[in-house]
């Protein structure tokens, strides 16, 4: 295994990764998981077993590069489509708590 | 009345009159409230389905159906309708009501085809039983026999596949991002079918893994997957990396000889454990094949081990991205905080159900500062190995036939500690999403204790017709008649 790869995963940085992806996540809660998410990279681990130095990474199966399409605007005027389903909206832009002082 | 055995047979009453859509509506209707027990809809849309059971009647009368007039079908929970509520099956969508329509579920409409309701699934289609669902987990119409615990209908569209194995529809849509289509059709004793990457339009389908997510249809047999097929494929502006071809009659291929095709059989997915009356079932597909007057030869697919982890790697990174947007600000589930990055977490932590958060963590942290390069990019490296895997093996075949799953349907419960227990089945299927590449699953045979088996065909992109004709002959040749006894009906 690499050295950048760890061979478990601490409590520390479950809370880390939980912060990352914005899910409160308890701290009773946090052992399970290191062990749950532990088990699941260490059995990805095998793809280590392939030499792949030579083979650049697929994002896509797509190869052809996007389609062009006209520089106009096509979509659009219909805002109390896109707040109807916000859970706190005002005057016609979705509302959350204050985020500058 | 006697519903109709399958889309053809309902086209053709439909068409001579000797049944209307509202009485085939209304014979839905009633066979899906009475399969309440099975929880295989999380929304049901009785009036919707009557008001367009009417326009089908009357376009019927005045000689101008379309290509689906007045067929009645179940719509997986995660395409968006328009005014009708759509969840994911996930908590985090309470109450969303899409201001939109889908381009698959439009194209449906365009056709004549009819919304009975939501079928339930996998939360964000994240899952192989069903049991993910904040909705709860369908149960199988299918019991073992002399044994009455529930089993899983497959998942993640596990309630598109209950309801046409139970004959609440005659059809359903399902989204396929690792085997949600097949390995459900499977367990369940029905067709699905996986279409090539960009062959049916994303556009408004709630997004999983955006380079491996693709609809596909479920249907009693293979011709009316094909029909459905037709009128769901097709190029659409509105997705990206949708293709710009033209759609195939793909009922014609149901007709076609599979006098020499080749098919190959590849020897990766022998896999250690495989049990004797999967590779038995195996066997007899070749064996039909080969009757019909395929050819049928050994090919390698050296890469296929590392097929399911380079996918535990790729789908969560993806989803992890694509779940972002569900914050509590634009729809769905808001939980208050102190301060906006606390709302962002409550809501998220109450939003999501635990696989789709061992999911996004285990995204979030193969695409973290550090780790990109170890996991994300090495998976990206594995998925172009795989998908080269195929390309010399469809130099040299036309087809692959394969099991579409490691066993019959398990029991709700029996696998749900173990998530690598769970990934595992879809060992023979993740392959086809990876690589971008079409794939069906027939059903073929029963298991020792009664519950339906699948065989799998594989093509190479945009084969389509290849794999419906060879898919409709092992079904000639299987003769799969069992159906599950409707112990579920309410009185």
């Amino acid at each position: 295994m690499p050295a950048n790869k760890p061979s478990e995963i601490d409590t520390a940085t479950v809370r880390r990764i939980a912060r990352l992806a914005r899910i409160a996540v308890k701290d009773a809660e946090l052992p399970a998981l290191a062990k749950e998410l532990g088990g699941i990279l260490a059995w990805v681990a095998v793809l280590d077993e392939v030499d792949t130095a030579a083979v650049a990474p697929m994002a896509s199966v797509h190869d052809e590069v996007l389609r062009w399409r006209e520089d106009r605007v096509t979509d659009g005027g219909y805002s109390a489509d896109i707040v109807a389903n916000a859970p706190a909206q005002e005057a016609g832009f979705f509302a959350v708590p204050k985020v500058v002082e | 009345m006697n519903l109709p055995a399958s889309i053809s047979e309902a086209r053709a009453r439909l068409a001579d009159r000797t049944l209307s859509a509202n009485e085939l509506v209304r014979a839905e209707l009633k066979a899906m409230a009475a399969a309440r027990p099975l929880n295989a809809f999380i929304t049901e849309t009785p009036e919707i389905a009557l008001a367009m059971a009417g326009e089908s009647d009357r376009r019927l009368a005045r000689g101008e159906a379309r290509a689906l007039e007045g067929i009645p079908l179940a719509i997986k929970d995660l395409f968006c309708t328009k005014g009708v509520l759509t969840t994911a099956a996930s908590h985090i969508l309470d109450g969303f009501q899409p201001t939109y329509e889908s381009t698959v579920t439009r194209k449906l409409w365009e056709a004549g085809a009819i919304l009975l309701g939501k079928t339930n699934l996998d939360e964000f289609a994240m899952g192989s039983s069903n049991e993910s669902s904040h909705y709860g987990p369908v149960k199988s119409p299918w019991r073992r026999a002399g044994d009455n615990r529930p089993l899983t209908p497959g998942g993640s569209s596990g309630g598109s596949a209950a309801a046409v194995a139970a004959g609440l529809a005659l059809g359903a849509t399902g989204t396929d991002t690792g085997g949600s289509i097949r390995q459900p059709a499977a367990v369940s004793g029905v067709v699905g079918l996986k279409p090539t990457y960009g062959r049916c339009s994303r556009w408004g389908i709630v997004a999983f893994a955006s380079s491996l997510d693709q609809a596909g249809p479920f249907a009693r047999n293979v011709r009316d997957a094909a029909v459905l097929l037709r009128s769901m494929a097709g190029f659409d502006p509105q997705d990206s990396t949708s293709a710009d071809r033209p759609v195939p009659d793909y009922e014609l291929a149901c007709e076609r000889p599979a006098r020499g095709i080749k098919v190959g059989v590849p020897g990766e997915y022998r896999v250690a454990g495989m049990p004797p009356e999967i590779e038995a079932l195996w066997q007899r597909g070749c064996d039909w094949l080969k009757a019909a007057g395929a050819e049928v030869v050994e090919v390698s697919l050296p890469h296929t081990k590392y097929a399911l982890p380079a996918y535990y790697i790729v789908a969560p990174a993806e989803a992890s991205s694509n779940l972002a947007r569900y914050d509590g600000v634009r729809y769905g589930l808001r939980v208050p905080g102190e301060d906006i990055q606390q709302m962002y977490e409550k809501t998220r932590a109450a939003g999501f159900g635990c696989e789709v958060r061992r999911r996004v963590l285990i995204g979030t942290y193969v695409l973290s500062a550090g780790y990109y390069d170890a996991y994300y990019v090495k998976a990206q490296k594995l998925r172009r190995l795989i998908k080269q895997d195929f390309q010399a093996a469809f130099g040299r075949v036309d087809a692959i036939l394969t099991p579409t799953t490691p066993g019959p349907a398990f029991a709700l419960g029996e696998k749900a500690d173990d998530p690598i227990a769970m990934y595992l089945n879809d060992v023979f299927t993740v392959t086809a999403n990876l690589a971008g590449l079409p794939g069906i699953s027939v059903p073929a045979g029963l298991s020792a204790d009664g519950l339906p088996l699948g065989l799998q065909l594989l093509g190479p992109a945009f084969a389509e017709e290849t794999i419906l004709t060879l898919a409709a002959e092992l079904e000639r040749a299987a003769s799969f008649t069992a159906r599950p006894e409707p112990w579920w009906r309410l009185p």
